[in-house]
């Protein structure tokens, strides 16, 4: 059985506010992700990160069609997520740097990155846990009788763990508003998909009945139009969808991966050729096509810049969360 | 007060909680047919959208309970059988018990689990576990042991109030018994005790599914050896009241805990720690565990029940404790 079409255009772009407002964001996440992997490299922060360079026209093109109300779950790779939807810079890099201000008091750090007052459900460390979460949020939106939806991202990996069919068998049965993006990066942490992965991913929702498609996930345009068209019918009950989004990650499967690892498992070939088509460099080719200049967009990127600067500035000045604040948080109304 | 069995109890409290909560929402496997009689009748009074059967999709369910409390519901997941806590673990584990401390505060996740557990009735391994042990190491999780109609119905209602996580544990073929429970609106605090029996010589600690036994050998270790026995029921066994199992042995100097987990890092090796920590000054005699050994439970009656707690084993274990000669 042949799951839903390859969608390689749609006939809406989005206006030229817009596209700068999602270049923007792009161009946040990935200066934001540029200066963590400094910060590690650097012992800034006390953990490792996993990040999603390369990935970020999946996250903002999404997001820009939701609202605080909607709910995403997200994956180990979530600070793009966060930040697309609507996540403070600032508390993220504060939680990161393990600090009381810190949009989790310091709690989380980098794979745990919430919001829950902007319909961030969550980073998960736990591949595949986000689909379980997003299912209950979506059902908690039928229930409400809302048009707000939920939005699980999940990776090519997580898309082998069986609650996926789980998820897909109870979305589909209660006709839940949820729109499953999985981000297929073509590697199951240091495996390459073609080892673990069987079949095409998107078609997995086919047999359940739910409408699905392909795209290419570093085209901004593309994942804002699709996005726009599918998320706008799930606000008027048409039930779960599924996007599979091909892309690619720059950065490996986490920070620390090259000092445990014996051997490099892509190749720098594989890794130059993918930065040709870098989500970034294409959104700005086609910004310049629809007339902004350069000056503009060297304007959006020191923006950017200076807006990360005031980000690791606030966090550094932050202040460790205090000894035995754990045991307070562990339950609500008393402590452990 | 009226006379019912803990079933008709637990569906009660079910009911009385979701009327006075609009937010209050049942799901699980069956629930409709219920197998346990617990949740029958609920989807007929309060209808599809508040009362689901699902798929048997445990990975998923607890997943969903998380969401769906994340969204701003009270959620009651039933599981069935408490072995089937083990296929929904992660969300259980890696998610309800950790989210409000890993987001640092910003969530409360008012989910009730119920589960049916505990050995005795042939059902062989894979439907016998008590699982105290694992939930009580998790850390954010509520765990609540009722053990007649009374506790069963407070209890739940608690528990349903909980802004945490809370696995309510239905003990396995008690939910025949009848009790007395009050006409109106009693929650049974979580984190406290109840003493059953007043005593002088002995404290029986015990909680859910033996309780009920251990009260009929403590009547009989009063008649037969003359003794004046306490009989504790713990109830929560998280939030746990230390304070209760301090003041019965202070005043007996011997304890014996009771309850149906496997014996490696039970309950009762929590309860006996405590006593070990803070009780040291207060024995008289060693602390005795009556658990269930270190085995997957067997299906043929003659070695299955021979592994359950039992009131020869107890009245054993109080005449070693009571023999024993106080050191000099």
């Amino acid at each position: 059985m042949n799951g839903g079409p390859r969608v390689t255009s749609t006939n809406q772009f989005p206006d030229i506010d817009v596209f700068r407002s999602l270049y923007m964001r792009m161009q946040v996440i990935r200066k934001a992700e540029e200066q963590l992997a400094k910060d590690v490299r650097q012992g800034r922060t006390p953990g490792q990160v996993h990040l999603s360079d390369g990935q970020e026209a999946i996250a903002v093109g999404v997001c820009a069609h939701l609202d605080d109300k909607d709910q995403i779950t997200s994956t180990h790779r979530g600070h793009g997520h966060f930040l697309a939807k609507g996540g403070d810079l600032k508390a993220m890099f504060a939680e990161i740097y393990g600090k009381r201000e810190g949009i989790c008091g310091g709690m989380g750090g980098s794979m745990h990155v919430a919001d829950f007052a902007k319909g961030i459900v969550g980073a998960n460390g736990i591949v595949g846990a986000g689909l379980g979460i997003a299912t209950g949020a979506a059902f908690a939106n039928l229930l409400d009788e809302t048009k707000q939806i939920a939005v699980c991202f999940f990776g090519d990996g997580a898309a082998n763990q069986g609650s996926m069919m789980e998820c897909l068998n109870i979305a589909s049965l209660w006709n839940l508003p949820i729109l499953f993006v999985c981000e297929n990066n073509g590697y199951s942490e240091f495996s390459p998909s073609a080892t673990v992965t069987a079949g095409v991913i998107a078609d997995r929702a086919t047999p359940f009945g739910i409408p699905n498609l392909r795209i290419d996930g570093d085209d901004i345009e593309l994942v804002w139009s699709v996005a726009k068209d599918v998320i706008s019918d799930m606000r008027n009950g048409s039930g779960p969808a599924f996007i599979e989004a091909e892309t690619y990650r720059f950065s490996g499967h986490f920070s620390a991966e090259e000092m445990v690892l014996e051997a490099p498992y892509r190749s720098a070939g594989e890794i130059h050729e993918r930065r040709q088509r870098d989500p970034i460099l294409r959104a700005k080719s086609q910004l310049l096509e629809r007339g902004l200049d350069e000056a503009e967009l060297l304007s959006i990127a020191s923006l950017a810049d200076r807006l990360v600067e005031e980000a690791v500035a606030y966090g550094e000045a932050g202040t460790p969360p205090e000894e035995g604040s754990a045991l307070q948080l562990m339950f609500a109304g008393r402590s452990v | 007060m009226a006379r019912m069995r803990m079933i008709q109890a637990i569906n009660a409290a079910l009911a009385e909680e979701m009327e006075r909560d609009s937010k209050v929402i049942l799901f699980g496997e069956d629930v409709e047919a219920s197998i346990f009689g617990d949740t029958r009748g609920l989807l007929a009074k309060f209808g599809p959208e508040r009362v689901r059967n699902t798929p048997i999709s445990e990975q998923a369910l607890t997943g969903i309970a998380v969401g769906a409390a994340a969204g701003g519901y009270r959620v009651v997941l039933h599981m069935m059988f408490s072995n089937f806590i083990y296929t929904g673990f992660d969300a259980i584990a890696n998610q309800m018990s950790k989210l409000r401390l890993m987001t640092g505060g910003q969530i409360t996740l008012p989910i009730t689990v119920i589960a049916n557990y505990g050995a005795g009735r042939s059902t062989a391994a894979q439907h016998s576990d008590t699982p105290f042990p694992l939930l009580m190491n998790l850390g954010g999780i509520e765990v609540l042991a009722p053990s007649d109609a009374l506790n069963a119905k407070g209890l739940l209602k608690s528990a349903i109030r909980s802004d945490n996580p809370s696995f309510f544990l239905e003990p396995g073929g008690r939910g025949g018994d009848i009790g007395e429970v009050p006409d109106g609106d009693e929650p049974v605090p979580l984190g406290k005790a109840r003493l059953l029996r007043e005593g002088t010589d002995l404290s029986l600690i015990t909680a859910g599914s033996m309780t009920r036994m251990t009260l009929l050998a403590a009547q009989k270790i009063e008649d037969d050896l003359g003794l004046s026995v306490a009989v504790l029921d713990l109830q929560s066994l998280v939030p746990l009241d230390e304070a209760a199992i301090l003041e019965t042995v202070a005043l007996t100097g011997r304890a014996i805990i009771i309850e149906e987990s496997r014996d490696r890092c039970s309950a009762a090796s929590h309860v006996a720690a405590i006593l070990a920590d803070k009780g040291f000054d207060l024995l008289k005699a060693p602390v005795r565990r009556i658990t269930v050994p270190d085995t997957a439970m067997p299906y043929a009656p003659s070695v299955e029940l021979p592994l359950m707690p039992s009131p020869g084993r107890i009245i054993a274990a109080a005449k070693e404790v009571i023999e024993r000669k106080e050191p000099k």
